[in-house]
């Protein structure tokens, strides 16, 4: 939790100064210098945890496969242990049986947290309007980022991966939003709660 | 062979005269009631033959006028069985009077393989089976009613709060000193050795497996809801989701269904198409297959082999269609499209390449001593295997010869040339065996049908399915009905109901299709190959290591979005 006030915080303080290594000198304050390679660090050292449930978890063994090789963006270290992964790709249809699973599995992974929804049917059901299938990931966890197509092509989920590495880069996370805007709601409550018992 | 077919026939109307019989789309059909049920089911076993189960389901007869159900019953629960010498496949069609509280006697003493198709029935249509419990299968514990009645709404959903515990009764086989040794363990359903949607449930003593229950139904996409609110032709992209490993096969099960089902001959170069299409992704399957299981038991290196030879399948997929995985490739009465100019040659060269590194596959595994240590177990007997309904690899590695290419050849099976491997006492070392020379096999039929692909039209000039050419749609009053009815009414195959069967990548494939004459399915029933396989799993890892288990579980390919469908 501390480390993700920690990200939402230092976005909020993020000068364009704070991340100038291209130029030769560098004026920065040692602690943003640390969350700025912690940041690096994070965003070019994904371990995935694959909720692969159907065809996209197919075509997601491709994107970690020979050609396509998701460890050039190193995010090739899949790990089916949640404590051990900080980037979930749910991969195929969530249905409402899988669904108590999916969120049992989010909340054990530690944060900071990133989700990626791959394929329509996690993003919205896809073309299964049907009694069984959630229509869409995002009723029940925070997504980052949706990619289109039923599956995604290889070059899509890359594209993902490297717009997750956007998003650490620039500590913002669905996770942190999702905090924030629980606290707010804490506070708003709280608030009402004092008024009125005044 | 037509005088023996009509010799069966005959035998089998003399023998059910009181039932009434017929004959149609290659199925021999039987009516009869619950309470003769059982005694037909014993006489079609013993004296005729039928020795596997391949099918139960229900059917609902809501939306059809009430003059067409039969003796005026709503419900009916079907049954599809197989006599493999023969090759004849029958149907017996039983009504049940489920609101009257009607119980069906349970098959399950003839065929163990009626387990979860009954249990299916009752989850989907609320059909009662004798001595069955009432659990769901497919659907979540705390669903409310049956989703395939037709007064069921399609989106109607109803959300689960917490996943069901683990829990075994106690066990009274075994004493109380002994009980304390045991302990539950649960294996997924987010587990890498169940590839995400499975869920063992075991109950162990040190590392054996005493006793196990499998949940399934984590992919239940509502295939069967889905075809009843599409057209004939927009049910084939659901078709590719059902084996993802494989989609055109399954393409062209559910095309040449409707094809039967109307009547229709589609061109030779279809055909011939098909069969390439269908044996590329037999390969891309076993390959798969092969790769998973390996990286399951820890042999990582082979997957990445084998993801390579795939990819380059997918590549030649692409250049025809434009998608990799989920194809579409096939329409009622042929194919799609034409194929690209050249790539009848890739496709060869692509035949080649993988033909080499298959072989660098079968050097990893075939001779790795921790491979075939660990695979070398639990074995399946054939009787077994039958009983339980297996078909394809499984069944070949068991040590029965089946495999409807050679047996009821579709297509131009006939006048290739290639072989069935046959496996001796069913473990997953003999699925690996089989497996590996099927796709050199299936590699064989490849280079043999891209080296005489007829020419021709790619689809069937058929006016009841096929859009007419756009000269004849603009130049001519005929050629633009034809065209505005079949794009406004879609295709229409008259009353009527088919079971029709491919050999698929898992074993056979069957769609059991109702049409009422409208534009969309009045009820599909497919047949999933591993459905069959997979409700055998508790026998088969009784007494064995988990690990067995883990290699079990790989070797039978359980594809979830078959499964569950």
């Amino acid at each position: 939790m501390s480390t993700n006030k920690r990200l939402v915080s230092a976005l909020a303080s993020r000068s364009e100064e704070d991340f100038a290594l291209d130029r030769l000198v560098v004026t920065t304050k040692a602690d943003s210098f640390l969350e700025w390679a912690k940041r690096w660090g994070q965003s070019n050292s994904l371990w995935p945890f694959p909720f692969g449930t159907a065809c996209c978890a197919i075509e997601y063994m491709a994107v970690v496969g020979p050609k396509y090789d998701a460890s050039r963006f190193g995010a090739e270290v899949v790990r089916f242990s949640p404590r051990q992964s900080d980037l979930m790709i749910i991969a195929g249809t969530i249905t409402e049986k899988q669904a108590p699973v999916l969120r049992r599995i989010y909340d054990q992974m530690a944060d900071p947290k990133w989700v990626i929804a791959m394929g329509a049917c996690a993003s919205s059901g896809g073309f299964y309007r049907a009694y069984h299938v959630v229509q869409g990931v995002s009723r029940d966890i925070p997504v980052d980022i949706y990619i289109p197509g039923c599956p995604p092509t290889p070059e899509a989920v890359l594209q993902g991966i490297m717009q997750i590495q956007d998003r650490i880069k620039k500590g913002v996370s669905a996770y942190g939003d999702s905090v924030v805007a629980a606290e707010a709601k804490a506070a708003k409550a709280a608030a009402m709660l004092k008024a009125s018992s005044n | 062979m037509s005088q023996e077919l009509s010799q069966f026939s005959q035998d089998l109307e003399k023998s059910f005269a009181g039932n009434s019989y017929s004959y149609k789309f290659e199925n021999h059909v039987i009516f009869t009631d619950t309470k003769n049920l059982l005694s037909v089911m014993a006489r079609l076993k013993d004296e005729f033959g039928f020795n596997m189960l391949l099918d139960i389901c229900g059917v609902d007869n809501s939306k059809r006028p009430v003059s067409e159900w039969t003796h005026g019953i709503r419900f009916e629960s079907v049954y599809h069985l197989l006599n493999m010498d023969k090759n004849e496949r029958i149907r017996v069609r039983v009504p049940v009077n489920v609101e009257g509280g009607e119980i069906v006697p349970s098959v399950m003493p003839f065929w163990k393989g009626a387990d979860w198709f009954e249990l299916e029935a009752w989850d989907m249509f609320g059909i009662s089976y004798l001595g069955r419990k009432k659990e769901r299968l497919l659907t979540h514990h705390e669903f409310v009613g049956h989703p395939l009645r037709k007064d069921y709404a399609a989106d109607h959903n109803q959300p689960l709060s917490e996943s069901s515990e683990i829990f075994f009764e106690a066990d009274p086989a075994i004493s109380e000193d002994d009980a304390r040794k045991r302990e539950w363990i649960n294996i997924g359903p987010s587990h890498p050795a169940t590839h995400g949607t499975l869920r063992i449930m075991a109950e162990i003593e040190g590392e054996v497996i005493k006793r196990s229950k499998l949940e399934i139904g984590y992919l239940h996409r509502c295939f069967e809801k889905m075809t009843e609110n599409h057209l004939y032709n927009q049910v084939i992209p659901y078709t590719d989701r059902l084996n993802y490993c494989s989609s055109p096969m399954n393409n062209i099960g559910w095309c040449k269904a409707i094809e039967d089902m109307m009547g229709i001959e589609i061109p030779d170069r279809a055909k011939a198409l098909r069969m390439v299409l269908a044996e590329l992704s037999r390969v891309i399957d076993h390959l798969v297959c092969i790769g998973a299981g390996a990286v399951d038991l820890g042999a990582l290196t082979t997957i990445f082999f084998c993801l390579e030879q795939r990819e380059k399948v997918y590549e030649l997929f692409e250049k025809l269609c434009g998608a990799r995985l989920t194809v579409s490739l096939t329409r009622i009465g042929g194919m799609a499209q034409e194929l690209p100019v050249g790539w009848v040659t890739d496709c060869l060269e692509v035949v080649k390449i993988i033909s080499k590194n298959i072989e660098v596959v079968d050097g990893l595994l075939t001779k790795n001593k921790i491979y075939t240590l660990r695979t070398k177990v639990a074995p399946v007997s054939a009787a077994d295997a039958i009983a339980w309904g297996y078909t394809g690899p499984c069944l070949r590695a068991s040590g029965v010869n089946y495999d409807i290419r050679k047996n009821n050849p579709y297509y131009f099976y006939n006048d290739v040339d290639f072989e069935i491997p046959i496996g001796q006492d069913g473990t997953p070392f003999d699925r690996y065996l089989v497996r590996m020379e099927e796709m050199r096999q299936s590699l064989r039929i490849v280079t043999q049908v891209l080296n005489n692909l007829p020419s021709g039209p790619y689809q069937s000039l058929d006016k009841r399915v096929c859009i007419p050419p756009k000269r004849e749609v603009y130049t001519n009053i005929e050629g633009l009905m034809n065209h505005f009815m079949l794009i406004m009414k879609g295709v229409r195959p008259a009353v009527g109901e088919i079971y029709s069967a491919t050999e698929a990548a898992n074993g056979e494939l069957g769609f059991y299709v109702i049409s009422d004459g409208g534009p969309n399915p009045y009820r599909v029933k497919v047949r999933p190959p591993c459905f069959a396989i997979y409700q055998s799993f508790n026998e088969v890892v009784h007494n064995q290591m988990i690990a067995d288990a883990v290699a079990e579980l790989g070797s039978m390919n359980i594809i979830a979005g078959e499964l569950d469908r």
